[in-house]
């Protein structure tokens, strides 16, 4: 029997991305810079986050015809973010045939309190975490992928390593309890007891877990494929630096070649200059703080 | 026997497992001078277009290209089988050249259209679960390329002396059959 849409080529499909940078790209142009780097998909936006930053008001689904010309532009695959709880941008961008969907807490939520209920969809979804509890709530609703939220757009890494420690922290602590403890630690995180059982036998999350929000130089990519990162999301961190083409090649390469100190100074010689970036505690909003 | 497995990218982890599940010991490999640590080479599932880029950086693409002239056994699927192959039909990419193939990416539409079935292997009786993600598909093969298993009428797992190629994704089952028959391959 021929099957699809099935957990299997969902979750498979995000197997395909591991070792590779994921990045935001706003026009035809910037996706050909990225697929050229070496990205192993693009995210269509309208905005980078910075910008979404700067802006203000209300960040929503990207235009279609936006969407269309940078899945005309390129052969990687092509992502794109709804708001959050957003089931109908959702079932737009699944009949535009967009390869994977990101429930993204950069855009400005349409729901306050739930999530899209993921199962419904035959297109797989990644979603953002800061916590193990979080990640197994998203992964409940049905996400195939998942990555930590950072803090997006500030080219700040510190969040992200922050996301990244705690899920690996919980995930260790996890593989180290006694059976007769899940139930209560799954209730104190607020994730269904079976999938904290099999975060226990797998030793990981059951789906692949991206690093993302903040990346802006090769050694902050390199840095959390260092934490147990399976990739890597940039956003601003390209196309908000002084060469775009160069920066991306450098990430590309670095989160193949983490491990290779030698190479990561080889990689890092010639970047130009990275975005500026923002320091977290002067922030007016918190994207990470969006979700539930 | 050792076998490497590319970690340029992509699912190199799932094809490591397999191996480790038939005893056989394992190398990531990620750099020219790794290749000669191993007796044969997997390319696993990811993006083609990553890995040629990456591999032309590094010189992992010339050195990789005259071990398999010589006898070097490699087996790539999906991104790897592009990877491997004699021409891309329908995008204006690069590849090792090495098995007389032509493949046209993307073949079967975009992730919404990825499914999975039940196919028939020519050296083993029980049907096979094969993944297909964005598959590609073997337009054309040379006499010299063997087929071990078909999906509607066109290849989906192929070999040309020491090289193996699928287009589907047998490290994403529980499934050992096709990597013990690269292993006796390699043998």
């Amino acid at each position: 029997m021929t099957d699809k849409g099935t957990w299997m080529v969902k979750e498979g499909f995000a197997e395909m991305f591991k070792g590779g940078v994921i990045m935001d790209v706003t026009t035809a142009e910037q996706a050909k810079i990225a697929e050229q780097a070496g990205a192993v998909a693009v995210m269509a936006l309208e905005r980078v986050p910075a910008d979404i930053r700067k802006a203000g008001g209300v960040a929503r689904m990207a235009s279609i015809k936006k969407i269309k010309e940078i899945m005309d532009a390129v052969s990687i695959p092509v992502m794109a973010k709804v708001r959050i709880g957003h089931v109908a941008e959702a079932r737009i961008l699944e009949a535009l045939g967009v390869d994977f969907i990101d429930e993204s807490e950069v855009l400005t939520p349409a729901d306050d309190k739930y999530h899209i209920n993921k199962w419904d969809f035959k297109v797989p979804f990644v979603c953002g975490a800061r916590n193990l509890g979080e990640a197994l709530r998203r992964i409940a609703e049905g996400a195939a992928m998942i990555r930590t939220k950072g803090e997006a757009g500030t080219g700040n890494i510190v969040e992200a390593v922050k996301h990244m420690r705690t899920v690996m922290d919980e995930i260790r602590k996890v593989q180290n309890m006694p059976d007769e403890e899940l139930v209560s630690f799954a209730k104190e995180i607020g994730a269904p007891v079976n999938l904290v059982a099999e975060v226990k036998k797998l030793g990981r999350l059951p789906v692949v877990n991206f690093a993302a929000g903040g990346v802006a130089t090769p050694a902050d990519a390199a840095l959390m494929m260092i934490l147990g990162a399976d990739g890597v999301f940039v956003g601003s961190g390209v196309f908000k630096s002084k060469d775009p083409a160069k920066m991306a090649k450098a990430i590309v390469m670095a989160v193949t070649y983490w491990n290779d100190p030698e190479m990561l100074l080889k990689i890092s010689e010639d970047i130009g200059t990275p975005m500026e970036g923002l320091e977290i505690e002067e922030l007016d909003v918190r994207l990470q703080e969006r979700g539930w | 026997m050792k076998i490497g497995v590319s970690g340029i990218q992509g699912d190199f982890r799932e094809h490591k497992l397999i191996l480790e599940k038939l005893g056989v010991e394992t190398l990531v490999v990620r750099k020219p001078n790794e290749l000669d640590m191993v007796d044969a080479l997997i390319i696993p599932g990811g993006e083609s277009t990553t890995m040629i880029r990456i591999m032309k950086m590094t010189g992992f693409y010339e050195t990789l290209r005259s071990k398999i002239e010589k006898g070097f056994p490699v087996f790539g699927t999906c991104a790897g089988m592009i990877v491997l192959s004699k021409e891309v039909v329908n995008f204006p990419q690069d590849s090792l050249k090495v098995i007389d193939i032509k493949v046209e990416r993307n073949a079967y539409g975009r992730q919404v259209d990825s499914f999975e079935t039940d196919v028939k292997l020519k050296f083993s009786q029980a049907p096979f679960r094969a993944i297909f993600i964005r598959a590609p598909k073997v337009v054309e093969c040379g006499n010299d390329v063997e087929v071990l298993s078909e999906y509607e009428n066109s290849p989906i797992l192929l070999r040309q002396g020491k090289i193996l190629v699928a287009s589907f994704h047998p490290e994403l089952t529980d499934d050992i059959r096709i990597h013990k028959y690269f292993v006796d391959m390699v043998r």
